[in-house]
């Protein structure tokens, strides 16, 4: 198993984490890392406990025995609240709040953040999403297609500017086509922003055309973790193995 | 039929003043309980006192042998008509003997020992249970006395009021005392039996043996040949309030004692019963009669008699019902208000602590299911009769459905948005303020809306403990089997619940969030 460089400063970090809900074991000692500027995707399948791991780190989910390390600060000395509002975060669903208008859901972080330019910073948002922020501002969240309600969830993410954004499987509930023109525009919008990202997913070619590295996770343990040339190279498992394979399949 | 402005007149007139203070110029408090008989006695007992100089408050129709009781022994009234054997059995719980002295001395030691309240000499008749039957069927079966129907019982269907079911001295007393048998035995509100009878839906029932309609359907009474039933002697039962604050109205009271026959009260119930003359000039016409008034003193307003059919009769009525319709709406909205005060905060703190949240609910649900009137009845020692005991109830009666719907709807407000409101850092407070309740509120305000027609139903019945409302002419019209009466309250009431309904929904729309 391939060790990631453990530096010290690591945008984020998990060490030896543990987390137990009832009798189910959903993270057993797990230890990854994601440098500044890196995008590290989660890949696994339902149960895999990677949406766990992903929610250590803005304090949903408390680990049992481990450290979760947000920059150089242990996760557990920051206040949980403002530690959240630093870190932008993407649900599958796009979590809009259905009541708001697509202007204020996306002024939310900075409005909570009581930022005084919270309307600059929301239409600034929309706009790198590709949304027209005098079109799509005062629109419901009902009256917009799947991907413009992503689009509007990853641009409330930005709004206030963080270094970190954590998605949870951002694409998943796209159609393929809305999905691959997503993944392309997120790319690109997070490498011109130099955003750290953590980015959970069940698909292997999204984990390998976004992310820098990959964590393969099942029953709640990292198989392997590594980049997408040293996961082909030198698969440390049988699953990571049969997981590569059957991606290598689907491409032809 | 039965006009009755003038029984509306008085029943409003059971102005809902304040309670009494104590003092010794406060207006005595004159109940009855909500049939025509009591009716009747107790207006005797107002204007008689009013004759003799003295205020008079009065509060008709009070809901029944409990909760006048429970009135009168609080002092919260000061007098109304009773009956000894209902006394005995219904309050003291005892086994009456045939004696009338017997039974009258028995209530008379016990009350004045246990409740320090006072039974009159006695009116002077009995009103006692009347087993009747139609004359034809009295005539084929040959049918005179409770032994004769006794043969026959076995192919009869009898229609009684559950009061006569349930009694130790009702329905199981005969079938042990006449070795009595029907074939088939339904439960028939006093409104409607005579009617069921009239039409030959069952064949006995029981009446009172004063009763107007006896006579107004051409009923054969059944003699009680074993002198099965007790003595039922009518009395003026009055408060130990009364008796200590007001000797001179007690005595003016004694004045009735053994004045009044069975044949005096069977002509005065049929003259309200049957011939449809308002209580009031009943009543006057009364005391005239036995010589305890002159005719300047009992001046009385004389009714418009009611023209037409339903129709003309509410229009008549028009202005008793609007106020009676204001009174109602008063009770509703104090109540109302109320609940939603409380159990709106309730949902959101249970929300908050889930695992209380279901005991909790389900408690209030409990008061759901007892009985209203059980309710209204349960309010008379704590709280006296009138206003405040029914906004109490109603209150409580309003709880559950907001309650229930305010948890369950904050709950279950959009978890997506709930779980990403947390994740980008809303505090519990802010996602209650903007996220759940905002999505909530369209069902919280169908909890209001529903405890709101609740509401406005269960109102009609604190008629029962002297609160007003629309109830009162359903009280009095179901006393006295007049349907136009009923519905003068009853549709009021139909139309109130709609009304409060649509407004309601019109809130729903303002409060619906996203436009």
């Amino acid at each position: 198993m391939t060790v990631p460089p453990d530096s010290g400063d690591a945008a984020l970090r998990a060490v030896q984490v543990s987390k137990q809900f009832g009798s189910v074991r959903a993270l057993d000692s797990v230890s990854i890392s994601v440098g500044r500027g890196e995008c590290v995707a989660l890949i696994g399948e339902s149960g895999s406990g990677k949406t766990t791991l992903l929610r250590c780190f803005n304090r949903l989910v408390s680990p049992d025995a481990g450290d979760v390390f947000i920059g150089a600060n242990r996760a557990g000395d920051l206040d949980a609240i403002t530690l959240r509002r630093r870190i932008g975060y993407v649900p599958q669903d796009g979590g809009l709040l259905p009541h708001w208008r697509v202007r204020r859901n996306v002024e939310l972080v900075p409005w909570l953040r009581e930022v005084s330019n919270a309307r600059e910073l929301a239409a600034q948002a929309l706009t790198l999403v590709g949304l027209e922020p005098a079109v799509f501002g005062d629109r419901w969240p009902r009256e917009l297609s799947g991907g413009q309600r992503q689009r509007v969830a990853v641009a409330r993410a930005l709004a206030a500017r963080p270094d970190v954004v954590l998605l949870d499987e951002p694409f998943g509930a796209l159609d393929a086509i809305t999905r691959a023109d997503l993944q392309v525009s997120f790319h690109a919008l997070r490498r011109e922003l130099g955003l750290t990202a953590l980015l959970v997913t069940h698909d292997l070619h999204e984990a390998l055309l976004l992310s820098d590295r990959i964590a393969v996770m099942r029953h709640g343990r990292v198989e392997q973790f590594g980049s997408s040339e040293e996961l082909r190279q030198t698969p440390a498992t049988e699953y990571v193995r049969e997981l590569l394979r059957r991606a290598q399949v689907t491409f032809g | 039929m039965i006009p009755s402005a003038a029984l509306a007149a008085i029943l409003l007139a059971g102005a809902h003043g304040p309670p009494y203070q104590g003092s010794p110029e406060r207006p005595i408090v004159v109940a009855s309980k909500p049939f025509g008989e009591s009716y009747l006695l107790a207006e005797m007992f107002a204007q008689l006192l009013e004759a003799r100089g003295f205020s008079v408050e009065r509060r008709p129709g009070l809901g029944a042998t409990e909760i006048a009781f429970q009135a009168l022994r609080t002092n919260a009234i000061d007098v109304y008509p009773e009956y000894t054997g209902t006394g005995l059995l219904a309050i003291l719980g005892e086994r009456p003997s045939a004696d009338p002295r017997q039974v009258y001395r028995q209530v008379s030691t016990e009350f004045r020992r246990r409740y320090g309240a006072r039974w009159l000499a006695p009116l002077g008749f009995q009103n006692t249970y009347a087993i009747a039957v139609r004359r034809e069927t009295a005539e084929q079966y040959g049918l005179a006395t409770l032994s004769d129907l006794a043969r026959v019982s076995r192919s009869m269907r009898a229609g009684l009021t559950p009061d006569f079911i349930g009694r130790p001295d009702g329905l199981p007393g005969i079938e042990r005392a006449y070795h009595i048998g029907f074939r088939e035995v339904r439960a028939l509100l006093p409104a409607v039996k005579y009617q069921a009878l009239a039409a030959g839906e069952v064949d006995v029932i029981d009446g009172y043996s004063t009763d107007g309609f006896i006579a107004r359907y051409d009923l054969v009474v059944l003699e009680d040949d074993l002198r099965f039933f007790p003595p039922y002697e009518a009395a003026a039962l009055v408060s130990p309030g009364f008796v200590r604050d007001a000797p001179a109205g007690v005595a003016v009271l004694s004045e009735l004692s053994g004045l009044l026959t069975e044949a005096d009260m069977r002509r005065f119930n049929r003259r309200i019963e049957v011939d449809g003359i308002p209580i009031p000039r009943v009543a006057a016409g009364a005391l005239l009669t036995l010589g305890l008034s002159n005719p300047g003193e009992a001046l009385v307003q004389t009714a418009r008699e009611p023209t037409g059919g339903v129709l003309g009769y509410l229009w008549n009525q028009r202005s008793t019902i609007l106020e009676l319709t204001v009174r109602h709406l008063v009770l509703v909205g104090i109540s109302l208000t109320a609940a939603i005060a409380c159990a709106v905060p309730l949902g959101l703190a249970l929300e908050r602590r889930r695992s209380s949240a279901e005991p909790v609910i389900r408690g209030v649900g409990l008061l759901q299911t007892l009985p209203s009137i059980a309710l209204l009845a349960f309010m008379i020692p704590l709280l006296g009769i009138g206003v405040l005991p029914a906004l109490v109830a109603l209150f409580l009666y309003s709880l559950y459905p907001i309650l229930r719907n305010t948890y369950t709807g904050v709950r279950d407000a959009a978890p997506e948005a709930v779980g990403a409101a947390r994740a980008l850092g809303m505090t519990p407070r802010q996602i209650l303020r903007h996220v759940r309740l905002p999505l909530a509120a369209p069902v919280i305000m169908a909890g209001v809306r529903t405890a709101a027609v609740i509401n406005v139903g269960t109102a009609t019945l604190a008629a029962f403990i002297g609160a007003g409302g629309l109830g009162d002419f359903i009280a009095a019209g179901l006393a006295l089997s007049d349907t136009r009466m009923i519905l003068s309250g009853a549709l009021p009431a139909a139309a109130l619940a709609l009304l409060v309904d649509a407004l309601l929904a019109g809130c729903e729309r303002l409060v619906r969030p996203g436009g």
